[in-house]
């Protein structure tokens, strides 16, 4: 299903694309792979290019470029705490159908002036486009304030990322803007896109994938952990055991 | 310097962990308990999800349980007969209390349930220990001598009675199959030992004679926790052993400290101190209940 609608919005934007002159976007990430070690802080990618022309280019209205990193989609449930006996408990629920867990999007210039809003619902960048939920619960009347506060809660920290004029573009060709992934980062494909855009409208679209893997011990510990339970958890009951042993040994030497 | 964890899949300051991992160990040293009911909150306030800190935290207490326990062994002060029937009960209740927590996790409710756990047994054990070590300071500035009671209660009249060398005891199995199955519910859902329930359960419930209390408490703590550990390693995938390494490294050393500071102070100190401590904790997560969230709203990763 989503494959096809993958092909359909190629085919449109084939379509759409020889009525603009021929702009075209070529780019680059300075890593595509991402690697999870035990001291991993975070990482900056750094997504740079240029337009390709065919033909001479128009001055008017200005070249726009708007470069979005989504990490995996994920369901997500979102808990309302209410009053009740007095004290502040979960009282109403919903569940968002696919979120990306982070989300960063960099434009030469506010969204708003660089996508019309019928072009951001098509291809989906802003980030309330990029959060699909249908079918709320009848019960409950005001759904939006759930997936707002979704919203928020991962604006505050620092998973979903604005950064409106923060892509550099130099003579109308060379792009270039750097995006922070946080050190609380899920593993998955990392969807990365580069917009060109004039009035708003979309003119050319690249897409490539950021991998972001766990790797070493980490990568070891949670493929056991989900692979081999039960041989994981006897394994961190030994380490414990032993520790505890190592420390009552030890302590008895030093004590004489 | 950063450290990510593979199960709960944040990035934690490692010093700040070991940190956390030390100071508790100070107290366990200090107090001679797990201090299972202090890193699990404490884990929260990190980030750590709630679930991961509590299947964790039992996989540390499992490390401190297992170091004191030797050393009482060595003074054979573990009566081993009781230790075993308050561990059947324990089991059982490990079991239930896994089930309740899983249960819970799915309502969406288990934070909750954590934190009025939290609330009623801090409270009342806070208070009941600092009434009870007030008392104790005021009476030995008096006498030196501590008035000596033997309790004959309800529970002596229970059926299926068995004899305990160790404890000096011949009472029914059933108050001991009781007090650690209670203890075993409360293990799996609050990620603790349960040993600041268990220790006065045992010496006022029991009668047991207290110097063979902690041992006999912690021989058992080890089987229930050791379980809990196992069930939400295989049930939810929740022990995460990057963090479980750390905390039991800070912890080990933070317990040589905590026994070096509390041979310099006195018995009654120690237990004001400990009681004003859990006190402390409790009273923050009954005003994070009382007093509205800044946040109403929270996320948890995953479909209902």
């Amino acid at each position: 299903m989503r494959r096809w609608l993958i092909l359909a919005l190629a085919a449109l934007c084939l379509l759409s694309l020889p009525a603009r002159a021929g702009e075209q976007v070529v780019a680059g990430l300075s890593q595509a792979r991402v690697a999870i070690t035990t001291d991993f802080a975070g990482s900056e990618i750094l997504v740079f290019g240029a337009v390709k022309r065919n033909a001479p280019y128009p001055e008017e209205p200005p070249l726009q470029v708007i470069v979005t990193v989504a990490g995996p989609l994920e369901p997500v449930t979102v808990r309302r705490k209410s009053r009740s006996f007095g004290i502040w408990v979960n009282t109403a629920s919903i569940e968002v159908d696919a979120a990306p867990g982070f989300y960063a999007i960099a434009a030469t210039a506010p969204l708003t002036d660089a996508l019309t809003f019928t072009e951001d619902l098509r291809y989906k960048v802003s980030v309330p486009q990029m959060i699909r939920a249908v079918g709320a619960p009848v019960d409950i009347p005001d759904a939006e304030a759930f997936v707002s506060a979704l919203i928020r809660i991962r604006d505050r920290n620092g998973h979903y990322v604005v950064k409106e004029g923060a892509v550099s573009l130099t003579e109308d060709t060379l792009f270039r803007t750097s995006i922070a992934l946080p050190a609380n980062l899920a593993e998955g494909d990392y969807t990365t896109r580069i917009f060109l855009t004039r009035g708003g409208r979309v003119i050319d679209v690249y897409q490539t994938k950021i991998n972001v893997t766990m790797v070493g011990l980490e990568r070891w510990a949670f493929n056991l952990a989900h692979e081999q339970p039960l041989i994981y958890g006897l394994l961190s009951l030994m380490i414990a055991a032993s520790a505890g042993w190592a420390a009552s040994t030890a302590f008895r030497y030093i004590r004489g | 310097m950063q450290i990510y964890l593979p199960i709960a899949e944040v990035s934690v300051n490692l010093f700040l962990l070991l940190g956390l991992g030390g100071m508790v160990g100070v107290l366990s040293g200090m107090f001679g308990v797990g201090g299972g009911f202090l890193i699990t909150p404490l884990l929260f306030f990190i980030g750590v999800p709630p679930a991961v800190a509590v299947a964790t935290g039992a996989n540390q207490i499992v490390a401190s349980s297992v170091s004191g326990v030797l050393a009482h062994l060595r003074r054979k002060t573990v009566d081993i007969r009781m230790g075993t029937v308050l561990l059947f009960g324990g089991l059982l209740g490990s079991g239930l209390g896994i089930w309740i927590f899983n249960l819970l996790t799915r309502l969406g409710q288990v934070d909750l349930l954590v934190t009025l756990c939290y609330v009623l047994f801090l409270g009342v054990v806070g208070t009941l220990m600092l009434i009870e070590s007030l008392r104790a300071l005021h009476r030995s500035k008096r006498t030196g001598a501590l008035p000596k009671r033997r309790q004959h209660g309800w529970v002596h009249a229970l059926p299926l009675k068995m004899k305990f060398r160790t404890s000096g005891l011949y009472i029914s199995i059933i108050p001991p199959i009781a007090v650690g199955a209670f203890v075993g519910i409360l293990a799996a859902i609050m990620g603790v030992g349960g040993g600041f329930i268990m220790v006065p359960a045992m010496i006022y419930l029991l009668n047991m004679p207290t110097k063979v209390v902690v041992g006999t408490s912690l021989f058992q703590i080890i089987f229930v926790t050791g379980f809990t550990t196992l069930m939400h390693a295989v049930t939810n995938q929740t022990v995460d052993i990057a963090l479980a390494i750390v905390l039991i490294l800070g912890g080990v050393i933070g317990a040589q400290l905590g026994t070096q500071i509390g041979l310099k102070l006195k018995a009654e100190q120690l237990r004001i101190l400990l009681a004003l401590l859990v006190i402390a904790v409790c009273g923050k997560l009954a005003l994070d209940l009382l007093l509205r969230p800044s946040e109403l709203y929270s996320l948890t990763q995953g479909a209902m």
